[in-house]
């Protein structure tokens, strides 16, 4: 149980600020998790309009222009509150960002893409991509030489490009549903039926992560050709 | 009271304002105008006494529209548009240099902060500014009767972290503690949406603040709800402006000066500013009228002629006016909405007078299209002062009609840390709600290593070496462990200011991890100290009495002007009745100056201003022909030593074509041929 550092009265809701006596907390040692941040169970099925008034509300209170007149530590207090506040909202309104986040919390080791590691650049395409992603990464080659050749890309492959592309966005869309259901499955389940969301979600969102790519590869390579 | 005032610190012109109860104000300088042009320049010094004094004399400035003149009367000893160079190494400055005329401390290394040179001095960006700032400052005391400490500054929504460390170090230079850094596009939303934002049943509306000022572009896209202002993204060029219009225009002149009279101008820099004058003149000219003319009389009685109509001129402009189109685009897809979702566009910044700009813009958000305009009812170049003033109204919460409203900005550019290969490895997202913050860590190499060196950057490249270098930080301290065992979390927090803090602890052993931080183009704490402008700003001496001595000062500087006004050539034009009034005033704030009554100085300096307004510019005009005709000797010598100032064609110029549109266009003057 979490109490307010100036009254001792537990939080109601948010952590940050005290509902009783008004005052925002220093972070301690355990900063709150994102869910904590807005008083929230830890769930993947988020109302996000609702969520975005407690987000505007507790700006409203946090913010450091409230505090331009206060003491320094009460400037501190505030600006790191509100970071705080802002990094949960970023991350928590995001269905994809909510789930990586929930599953990093909970344990799991999710996502390559960090400090000191070089990007997904080499990273092998999943197993039943191969033949498709070798095809695409021709046609992208293709319309990269030509463009470095000054040369409008042939319309041929940009209309292959454009089909592949489409085709790559469809299963990013059927990904995201896949990954609501398996978010579902994860609020309603308890142990081994969590568990096994859990180890789906992450395979979900390191296929994600992949096709992500590629399909921001293929966007900006029609982008400039347009 | 204790007041706080917006100022806006612009490329061009830079203003203060306040808010006097529920209202915004801008304050007027001692000329009466709410502009106070960002040119400094350097008085000249004042001869060595015979008796020989023992410190060196203390070099003073003038700023603002006093110092205009100097700007072509003395072109090596004044400076405009430092905005551009504020927060930048010698390195990235090669682009601004063909087009400018800074003149660089020659032993200013790369990774150094900039000194510019003015006469026989130098200067840090930030000093310049804090120059300006300090106007404003005395602007405000002046106006309002009371010592001014605080200020909200604006600055371009997409300048990075060194750019705004720099401008936060101008404010404290002039004595002026920075309570805070404001996006300018974000401040001209506050200005608008004061009356409407409150109103109850209000829904949510999108807005687009598409902002063209004389140095730098943004665009901000927001959402406004309930009297929450949240940014949702910005993008933009802090090197896109009015600014190159102009020199457009100059070098164009400058080609047909050479081809058609043989007379290369651009070695003569007091000639470049006169004729920089001109085309400024025609650029404004061609917002209102559909033809401007530059006429102009050339170093051995020659004159330059040239009609320029607008269709020309729009074409001439275009690929400047274009590259404001990309970060547009870029700013609705980040944000995520399309440009029929905006429900309303503002304009603000000076080049959104020009008529090009409007259809670019109405064309970008299909305003016509859907039965609408873009907002441009409050003045464009007061605008962004006036949303600084309502910002500052927040902070001081002292006032009903700003308590309900809260900004919530956006960091500009992503940052990031160079990884092994170097490779950017992001750490904060573009776009992210500020205060923002990250955390990251890192382990060791070697064992035994005691210190890990980071290199932070801020930028959109995959390449660091592509992305600004914000800092170097050597976390030292590390108890020594074998190679990968120490865990050293590195925490980043971007401020309200979009300002930079970093901080680290070596979770393994509990040891704070001591931090170095080496900003790549900032000054230190001690170095801002040592150019911090009046120390008896500083110093709470008596304010009435600063006042004073102020005031006294002002008179001295117009009454020595006009001591030597009879030497100048102007003088002989004036009408024997203006002289007349002009001594009548000049004797009066004589008779007063020396007494202690601050309001009697004050309206006696203000009378002699006026009786010498067209004096003045009878002078500017002076200076203007005598920079385009006759060389002095001195002139001749100074233009030695100042290749920098040469001024390069942006694009190559194609002169056939011009002369064909020329052709075309001249059909639709309005004025025939004389
Ligand atoms: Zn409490």
């Amino acid at each position: 149980m979490m109490h307010c550092a100036s009254c001792r009265e537990p939080f109601h809701g948010s952590p940050l600020i005290c509902a009783a006596c008004g005052a925002v907390q220093s972070s301690g040692v355990e900063a709150p998790d994102y869910f904590q941040v807005f008083g929230l169970e830890r769930r993947l099925g988020v109302d996000v309009a609702a969520l975005e008034r407690e987000f505007h509300r507790l700006s409203r209170r946090l913010h450091p222009d409230r505090f331009a007149r206060a003491t320094a530590e009460e400037q501190q207090n505030s600006l790191r509150a509100t970071a705080l506040l802002n990094d949960a909202w970023r991350v928590l309104r995001d269905p994809v960002e909510r789930v990586e986040y929930l599953l990093k919390i909970e344990g799991h080791a999710v996502g390559e893409e960090h400090a000191g590691k070089a990007r997904s650049a080499e990273r092998q395409p999943p197993a039943d991509l191969l033949e498709e992603v070798f095809e695409l990464n021709m046609q992208l080659e293709e319309i990269r030489m030509s463009r470095k050749m000054g040369e409008t890309a042939d319309a041929s492959v940009l209309a292959e490009l454009r089909t592949a592309g489409e085709r790559f966005e469809a299963m990013l869309d059927e990904l995201d549903q896949a990954l609501t259901a398996e978010s579902t499955k994860w609020d309603a389940g308890k142990g081994q039926a969590r568990a096994g969301a859990a180890a789906r979600m992450i395979e979900l969102l390191d296929r994600r992560r992949y096709l992500w790519n590629l399909v921001r590869e293929v966007r900006e390579a029609l982008g400039a050709a347009a | 009271m204790e007041y706080i005032v917006g100022i806006d610190l612009g490329t061009t012109n830079s203003l203060v304002a306040y808010m006097q109860g529920d209202q915004p104000v801008v304050i007027p300088g001692v000329d009466g105008s709410n502009l106070v042009p960002s040119i400094v320049a350097l008085d000249p010094l004042p001869a060595p006494t015979a008796e020989g004094e023992s410190s060196p004399p203390r070099p003073t400035v003038t700023v603002g529209n006093s110092a205009r003149r100097a700007l072509i009367a003395t072109p090596e000893r004044a400076i405009y548009s430092v905005k551009r160079l504020m927060g930048r190494g010698i390195e990235d400055i090669a682009e601004e240099l063909k087009l400018f005329p800074f003149r660089i401390a020659p032993d200013v290394q790369p990774g150094e902060v900039l000194r510019i040179q003015l006469g026989e001095m130098n200067f840090t960006p930030s000093e310049i500014s804090a120059y300006v700032l300090r106007q404003l400052k005395r602007n405000a005391e002046r106006f309002l009767g009371e010592p001014v400490k605080k200020a909200v500054i604006t600055v371009p929504a997409y300048f990075n972290d060194a750019q705004r460390q720099a401008t936060r170090d101008a404010g404290r230079m002039a004595g002026l503690e920075v309570l805070r850094l404001v996006n300018e596009p974000t401040a001209a939303a506050l200005a608008y949406g004061l009356d409407r934002a409150t109103e109850s049943g209000q829904h949510a509306r999108t807005v687009a603040v598409y902002d063209l000022g004389g140095g730098t572009f943004d665009i901000s896209i927001l959402k406004l709800n309930d009297g929450i202002f949240e940014v949702m993204a910005t993008n933009g060029d802090t090197h896109l402006g009015g600014d190159d219009i102009d020199n457009l225009l100059l070098v164009v002149a400058l080609d047909e000066i050479r081809t058609e009279h043989g007379v290369d101008l651009r070695q003569q820099p007091d000639a470049v500013q006169a004729l920089r004058k001109a085309v400024i003149e025609a650029k404004i000219t061609l917002s209102a009228e559909t033809t401007a003319k530059l006429d102009i009389e050339l170093p051995g009685g020659d004159r330059y002629q040239r009609e320029i109509p607008r269709a020309v001129y729009e074409q001439l402009i275009a690929p400047v006016l274009e590259r404001t189109a990309g970060p547009c685009r870029q700013a609705l897809s980040d944000a995520g909405v399309r440009p029929e979702q905006i429900d309303e566009v503002v304009l603000v910044g000076g080049s959104t007078r020009i008529p090009a700009v409007r259809r670019l813009v109405d064309e970008i958000f299909q305003l016509n299209a859907r039965g609408r305009r873009p907002h441009m009812e409050l003045n464009p170049d007061e605008v962004v002062a006036v949303g600084a003033a309502v910002q500052a109204s927040i902070l001081a919460g002292n006032s009903a009609a700003t308590d309900q409203l809260l900004l919530l900005d956006v960091t500009p550019l992503s940052l990031g840390i160079e990884a092994l290969g170097g490779v950017v490895a992001r750490v904060l997202q573009r776009n992210s709600t500020i205060p923002a913050s990250a955390t990251e860590h890192f382990t060791t190499g070697v064992e035994g290593q005691t210190n890990v060196a980071i290199h932070v950057l801020q930028g959109e490249r995959e390449l660091a070496k592509d992305c600004r270098s914000l800092a170097r930080f050597d976390l030292k301290g590390i108890p020594p462990m074998p190679a990968g065992l120490p865990r050293i979390e590195v925490k980043f927090l971007i401020d309200a200011n979009g300002i930079l803090q970093v901080s680290a602890r070596e979770q393994r052993s509990g040891t704070e991890a001591q931090i170095e931080v080496k900003p790549t183009y900032g000054l230190t704490d001690e170095q801002v100290e040592a150019m911090i402008l009046d120390s008896f700003d500083h110093a709470e001496s008596d304010f009435a009495e600063r006042q004073l001595i102020e005031a006294r000062l002002e008179a001295d500087t117009i009454l020595s002007a006009v001591a030597k006004a009879p030497e100048n050539g102007a003088w002989q034009r004036l009408t024997d009745a203006e002289r007349a009034a002009i001594f009548a005033a000049r004797d009066r704030l004589i008779a007063v100056q020396p007494g202690s009554d601050l309001k009697a100085i004050r309206e006696a300096t203000t009378a002699l201003d006026q009786a010498t307004r067209r004096f003045a510019e009878l002078m500017m005009d002076q200076a203007v022909s005598q920079a385009m005709r006759g060389k002095t000797m001195e002139a001749a010598n100074r233009t030695l030593n100042v290749d920098q100032a040469e001024i390069h064609a942006p694009h190559p110029f194609a002169q056939a074509e011009i002369e064909e549109n020329a052709a075309v266009g001249s059909g639709e003057t309005r004025e025939g041929n004389e």
